[in-house]
């Protein structure tokens, strides 16, 4: 048997460390995970969705004490119950949807920043394989929470998206009452998308969380020049004292006191949205009541989704389905599109730089061009910039195949 | 060497076993995400025609959709998919686009269905004449009884449509 102290007080650390091996947790994950210092504020942006994800999680928990699954009953558990008479159901239903909206626009910020330096690179390829299907579940999740209130755009947007199920001339409307449970959305629908949202996908999001801190930890974050840094050497330099010739920092207490800054900051900016203005995560359509007979006369879906909403339109059925499944998945690949031996910000990267840039401007002229409506000019533009982005990704192939070694 | 045998016998033995009943449990699951017997059993609709009025875009509801019923005024073109009724002909369809499922709208001035959803457009008689929708709306199952027709049931008429593929 393990050698137990028998003078260690209950539940001091010596004790724990004898039951749980507590001291090696705590150095394994927080106090000796080595976090370089080259870094910037956007290398708080996880932090900052770990936190809004909790946010979320509370305000839901919450949300969840009135809300009803039940397509009679729904609509007016959200928007008469929780909204006028639970004492400050108001502010969770606010806290839930800025939440659910804000959360997305850090997503980007933080994918956006891992391609700018070349973070997905050589060792890094589970970091954003698992970020990845973060981002494919939130999704899901954001999509399934719409439905909740069972207005008007939770109705449309619903029947839309298990349209897309059909596979075009595939005709599977089999699959798509299947999915559904009904001919058309119904209560049943309402009922399942509930069960995903509350319970299957935040486990899911849990676990793929740890999974995406996990593969953090062996190749460690990357730093604002892409060097290759020689984390035991730093962290001896460090441990013995040497904190200013170090390369790196310990995660715990360290960094994380950055971190809890730029969270700070970040959540006065949240809350003057969660009280001030809400109004842009609430989509005015949705108060009236879903109703089979009659589409709004425009729908589109929230912000985050505009882009690759987009790039269905411009096509016939089939080439939008098509179009539309090659952009859900292609960001998945990057890592193995990107060519180039050189783990570097974009700006020393020559012509990887453009087509970074030319990628995001890309995405926001898609996102603004789903929200209006589909006539004259914008179809034409919303052709181009979709092919734009179908481009892109033969197009980094071939750029970063170029590549010299810096 | 006996050993291992046994060993491997025991995880085939148990693999399969899991296998089997792993097999069984996604067949339930399936079968719990399938609709209820009594949705797929939704009854029929019966219409009443004669109160129709020309040009003038009645909207019905069967199974959950919209069904659009127009009655044609003497200036829109005759068309194999219409129902005819006498001297009257109606175009008779789900009102659900062909594209991704929103409802058009029915401009009467011009005489056509427009899709907000993305720009799709059909002419009177259901034809997909812009846009997206890749076919033309499509007829529900549908039975004359003088002038009612009854929605769910596949009358003469409807059949003959549907053997000449004009269903959709
Ligand atoms: C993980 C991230 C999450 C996202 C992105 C998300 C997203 C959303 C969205 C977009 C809505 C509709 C917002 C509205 O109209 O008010 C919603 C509603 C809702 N969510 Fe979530 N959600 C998340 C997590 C959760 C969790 C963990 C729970 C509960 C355990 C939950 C419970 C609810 C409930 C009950 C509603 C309906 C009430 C309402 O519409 O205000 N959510 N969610
Ligand atoms: S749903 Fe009608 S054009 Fe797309």
């Amino acid at each position: 048997m393990a050698k137990f102290d028998e003078n260690a007080r209950p539940f001091s650390e010596k004790w724990l460390d004898e039951r749980l091996g507590v001291v090696t947790l705590k150095k394994v994950l927080s106090t000796e995970y080595w976090i370089p210092k080259d870094i910037n504020f956007l290398w708080a942006m996880g932090m900052v969705l770990a936190a809004t994800f909790g946010l979320l999680l509370i305000s839901g928990i919450f949300l969840l004490m009135y809300y009803k699954p039940d397509a009679a009953l729904a609509f007016d558990s959200v928007n008469y119950t929780i909204m006028t008479e639970v004492g400050y159901g108001w502010l969770w239903r606010h806290i839930h949807g800025v939440g659910a909206s804000i959360v997305f626009l850090i997503i980007y910020i933080h994918m956006f920043t891992g391609i700018y330096y070349g973070s997905y690179k050589k060792g890094r390829e589970m970091i954003w394989i698992s970020g990845m299907l973060l981002f494919v579940t939130f999704s899901a999740e954001a999509f399934s929470g719409y439905m909740l209130p069972w207005g008007q755009m939770s109705y449309w947007a619903g029947m839309v998206i298990t349209n897309l199920f059909s596979g075009g001339s595939l005709e599977a409307y089999g699959l798509v009452e299947w999915i559904r449970g009904d001919y058309v959305p119904g209560d049943a629908f309402l009922t399942r998308f509930f069960m995903l949202h509350v319970l299957l996908l935040p486990l899911v999001i849990i676990g793929l969380i740890v999974l995406h801190f996990g593969t953090l930890r062996l190749p460690h974050v990357n730093n604002q020049k892409g060097e290759e840094i020689d984390f035991e050497e730093a962290a001896e330099l460090y441990k013995a004292g040497k904190k200013k010739e170090s390369k790196v920092i310990p995660f715990n207490p360290v960094f994380l006191s950055k971190d809890i800054f730029v969270m700070g900051v970040y959540f006065i900016l949240f809350f003057y949205l969660v009280f001030y203005h809400f109004g842009f995560a609430m989509d005015p359509v949705n108060f009236d009541p879903a109703d089979g007979l009659k589409t709004p006369p425009h729908i589109y879906p929230e912000w985050y989704f505009l882009w690759s909403y987009e790039i269905l339109r411009p096509f016939n059925k089939d080439l939008g389905l098509i179009a539309f499944g090659i952009a859900q998945v292609a960001l998945f690949f990057l890592p193995f599109i990107d060519r180039s031996p050189n783990v570097a910000p974009a700006h020393k990267r020559g012509l990887f730089n453009i087509w970074f840039w030319v990628l995001l401007v890309d995405m926001i002229v898609l996102t603004i061009l789903g929200k209006l409506p589909p006539e004259g000019i914008y179809n034409d533009l919303g052709l181009v910039s979709a092919i734009v982005f179908l481009l892109l990704g033969p197009a980094l192939f071939v750029i970063t195949k170029m590549e010299k070694k810096i | 060497m006996k050993e291992q045998g046994r060993r491997d016998f025991m995880g085939m033995a148990l693999g399969g076993f899991t296998a089997l009943g792993g097999l069984g449990a996604l067949y339930a699951m399936k079968r719990s995400w399938d609709p209820l017997p009594s949705v797929k059993a939704a009854g029929f609709t019966t219409i009443d025609l004669s109160a129709a009025q020309e040009n003038v875009l009645n909207i019905e509801k069967w199974r959950g959709k919209p069904i659009f019923v127009l009655k044609k005024s003497a200036d829109m073109k005759a068309d194999d998919r219409d129902v005819v009724v006498g001297s009257d002909r109606f175009h008779v369809t789900i009102g659900l686009c062909t594209h991704l499922g929103c409802i058009p709208a029915y401009l009467p001035g011009e005489k056509i269905f427009r899709c907000a959803c993305h720009g799709g457009e059909f002419d009177a008689s259901g034809h997909e004449i812009f846009g997206p929708p890749p076919s033309p709306l499509e007829i529900p199952p549908f039975k004359l009884e003088g002038t009612t027709i009854v929605l769910g049931e596949e009358g003469p008429e409807f059949k003959k449509m549907k053997d000449a593929g004009l269903i959709a």
